[in-house]
């Protein structure tokens, strides 16, 4: 006896009762809590500057401290430029009614500050970006290289060769600044970009040697030997068959070599003063002029996170499995 | 097309030899089977035949051509991995191309042997994926069309049905071979599995702790092995081996049975064995032959149906346990003694010091 398809009681496989657990949802929502709220501890500082580097002089200085206020661009305006005071005596108004005037001059002016140029701050940035950008591709590129060959040819004292290179990291960089500053000076390093690119190059290339050869370790041999009985040369397989499998690792390593060269103070200020110096030790010195410009502190850090923020944002898919190491496999 | 010659060759690790000196030519056109136990040296000299792996010392000639320090791009050789190894960024369609863009070759052509080769392999519909994410067959066909595409002079194929599932192994199996019997090409075949090796290869090479035991056709190694590890490495089971004591024209097996040898076996032992009084008795087990006389007998210990028969295994004392295959038209139950005979044209003997067989003279 058949019965028509049409009478048969329908299984709804869905509300099976191992498939909705009242248990597993809930630990679901407990985690995206826990991540809410670690979130928000973490971010309270970062929120804090954000909001202070948008804050006019008044307002970063008010006590309770103003959670709503008129955002304004004097601190990043200010940390850019240099000014002079002016005074109504001095034609204040008139200044005003320059039909040339930009807006930041007149954010400035309405503070009672002429815009006359721009803040040594701006070329410390550049030193910044030169030298952290600079390092970061030598280390990247040297650690690669490296990396390829400590992962793939006999090299004589392998182990005690890495361990070397591990070893330059053992010490906190405070301690050998002195050292080096001496050094520096009788090379004539002191105070250049060149030597602080050497410095921070070599600083991570220990870090990069030993991350990228985990990464091409994970690669199969096999995959360059087929190249080569392809009818490729081992040049020609590395470019065309190992480098395009690193790329998770290089931009990893990327990211932990620029985080580092863009934060360094230590090495910085102790071994530059003016030509070279790069943004990080410059901040605290706009503490000394002309009373605590909180906003202008704040506004050098934010725009001191961004750049960082943005290649970490643009690496982020190659970044997951990097930062695990190779944990996560394809 | 092309032969291969390996002259001496040799390849130690530190000081372990990973292959002892090694001595074979293959022929043009020729299917060879390296055939031995893990860690015997077989993809160890695969490797030094496609020049991934320097030799210690010896020679390896490529149509006469010495090319022993020659680059692997310069033998003009293909290599198929064992998991392939296909280029996980690239599509299917660009592994398949990448040997031919080596070669500068023009575009237009790269495309119509990229066509011709994923026609023969069936594998059209997979040129614009990803290796990653077929399965092993497919993939497995793939690596062939990567290998297959620029005709080379040679195949150097590494185990490459080991990762497939036995279903699938057989069919692949019979593609490879299909493909050899069109295409002829010279090809070095490495596994070990024994029944791969006796029904793909024109020869086969059997190696065991680095260094070569036999060399030969499919039906040589199984009749005519050289040694003992041969006699017991092909045939599954393997063969018989039973140590005899020899007096006098006849042998006595454990466990009290008397067998008499053929006459000119008899000539043999006596001349070779000299004072020495044991032997190495050899025999397949279907050389054996159930019959009612009382020749060797033995008490049946398991039994074990096979289809198209069955194989018993035979009690001859509590260290001698030997194998024979019979008709499955008859039963027997566990504990029955039951005589054999031995098909005389099926025996072998083996020098139980040296383990080499015995030729009759
Ligand atoms: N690069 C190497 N360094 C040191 N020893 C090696 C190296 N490659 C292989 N060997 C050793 O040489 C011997 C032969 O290895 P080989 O890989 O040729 O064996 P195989 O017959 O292919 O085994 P399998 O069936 O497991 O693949 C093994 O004992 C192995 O440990
Ligand atoms: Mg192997």
């Amino acid at each position: 006896m058949n019965t028509p398809k049409s009478k048969r009681p329908e299984v709804n496989y869905a509300t099976r009762v191992d498939k909705v657990t009242f248990k597993s949802k809930l630990t679901r929502n407990l985690k995206a809590i826990l991540t809410v709220i670690i979130a928000f501890i973490v971010l309270i500082p970062v929120f804090w500057m954000a909001a202070t580097s948008l804050k006019s002089r008044a307002d970063a200085v008010a006590a309770p401290p103003k959670v709503i206020f008129e955002p304004s661009m004097e601190g990043f305006i200010g940390l850019l430029t240099q000014r002079r005071q002016v005074t109504a005596a001095q034609g204040l108004e008139e200044i005003k009614q320059d039909p040339n005037l930009k807006w930041y001059d007149r954010v400035m002016l309405n503070r009672g500050q002429q815009i006359v140029g721009k803040s040594e701050y701006v070329g410390y940035l550049k030193n910044s970006a030169i030298t952290a950008g600079i390092s970061t591709i030598l280390s990247v590129l040297f650690g690669l290289f490296s990396a390829y060959a400590f992962s793939r040819f006999k090299v004589a004292g392998k182990g005690d060769l890495l361990f070397f290179i591990l070893s330059t990291r053992m010490l906190p960089p405070i301690v050998v600044t002195i050292p080096i500053f001496l050094l520096y000076r009788q090379l004539g390093l002191y105070d250049t970009t060149f030597g602080l690119i050497i410095l921070y190059t070599v600083f991570n290339l220990s870090f990069s040697v030993w991350l990228m050869q985990g990464f091409i370790d994970e690669i199969p041999r096999e995959y360059e030997e087929a190249a080569l009985v392809d009818g490729y040369s081992r040049l020609q397989a590395f470019f065309k068959i190992v480098l395009p499998q690193t790329i998770t690792g290089l931009a990893a390593t990327t990211v932990f070599c620029l985080i580092f060269a863009w934060n360094e103070y230590a090495f910085a200020v102790m071994l530059t003063a003016q030509k070279a110096r790069t943004a990080p030790p410059s901040i605290p010195s706009v503490l000394g002029t002309g009373g605590i410009e909180w906003a202008q502190i704040a506004a050098g850090a934010m725009g001191f996170l961004i750049p960082v923020a943005i290649v970490t944002f643009a690496l982020r898919n190659y970044l997951l499995r990097g930062v695990t190491f190779g944990a996560v496999r394809r | 097309m092309a032969t291969i010659e390996l002259r001496d060759v040799v390849k130690k690790f530190g000081d372990k030899y990973a292959v002892k000196p090694m001595n074979m030519t293959i022929q043009d056109g020729e299917f060879v089977v390296l055939l031995g136990p893990s860690g015997c040296g077989k993809t160890t000299t695969l490797r030094m035949i496609s020049g991934l792996e320097a030799v210690s010392s010896g020679n390896i000639f490529l149509n006469g051509k010495d090319v022993t320090w020659a680059h692997p791009s310069a033998r003009d050789i293909a290599y198929v991995f064992q998991f392939y190894a296909l280029y996980p960024h690239l599509t299917v369609r660009d592994n398949i191309a990448f040997p031919l863009q080596a070669q500068a070759v023009k575009r237009d052509v790269i495309e119509r042997r990229v066509k011709d080769v994923s026609n023969l392999l069936k594998i059209k519909h997979l040129l614009k994926r990803r290796p990653g994410g077929l399965s092993g067959g497919d993939q497995q066909r793939v690596a062939l069309a990567r290998a297959l595409v620029r005709h080379p002079a040679a195949f150097l194929m590494d185990e490459p049905l080991g990762a497939l599932d036995a279903d699938f192994r057989e069919t692949m199996r019979a593609e490879i071979k299909a493909l050899h019997v069109a295409q002829k090409a010279t090809t070095v075949y490495v596994t070990h599995d024994q029944i791969e090796a006796m029904a793909m290869g024109d020869r086969i090479v059997v190696m065991s702790n680095a260094s070569v035991q036999q060399i030969g056709t499919p039906a040589e190694v199984y009749h005519s092995p050289t040694n003992l590890f041969v006699a017991n490495f092909i045939g599954s089971p393997g063969m018989n081996l039973v140590k005899c004591h020899y007096q006098g024209g006849k042998l006595t097996l454990p466990g009290g049975s008397v067998y008499v040898p053929a006459e000119g076996w008899q000539k043999t032992l006596d001349h070779q064995l000299g004072d020495n009084q044991t032997v190495v008795l050899g025999f397949r087990p279907e050389a054996a032959r159930v019959s009612g006389e009382p020749k060797i007998s033995a008490d049946v210990f398991l039994v074990e149906m096979n289809g198209s028969n069955v194989l018993l295994d035979l009690h001859l004392d509590d260290d001698n346990i030997v194998r024979i295959r019979t008709n499955r038209g008859v039963n027997y139950g566990l504990g029955d003694t039951i005589n054999f005979d031995l098909d005389p044209q099926m025996v072998r003997f083996f020098n139980p010091s040296t383990e080499a067989a015995l030729v009759m003279e």
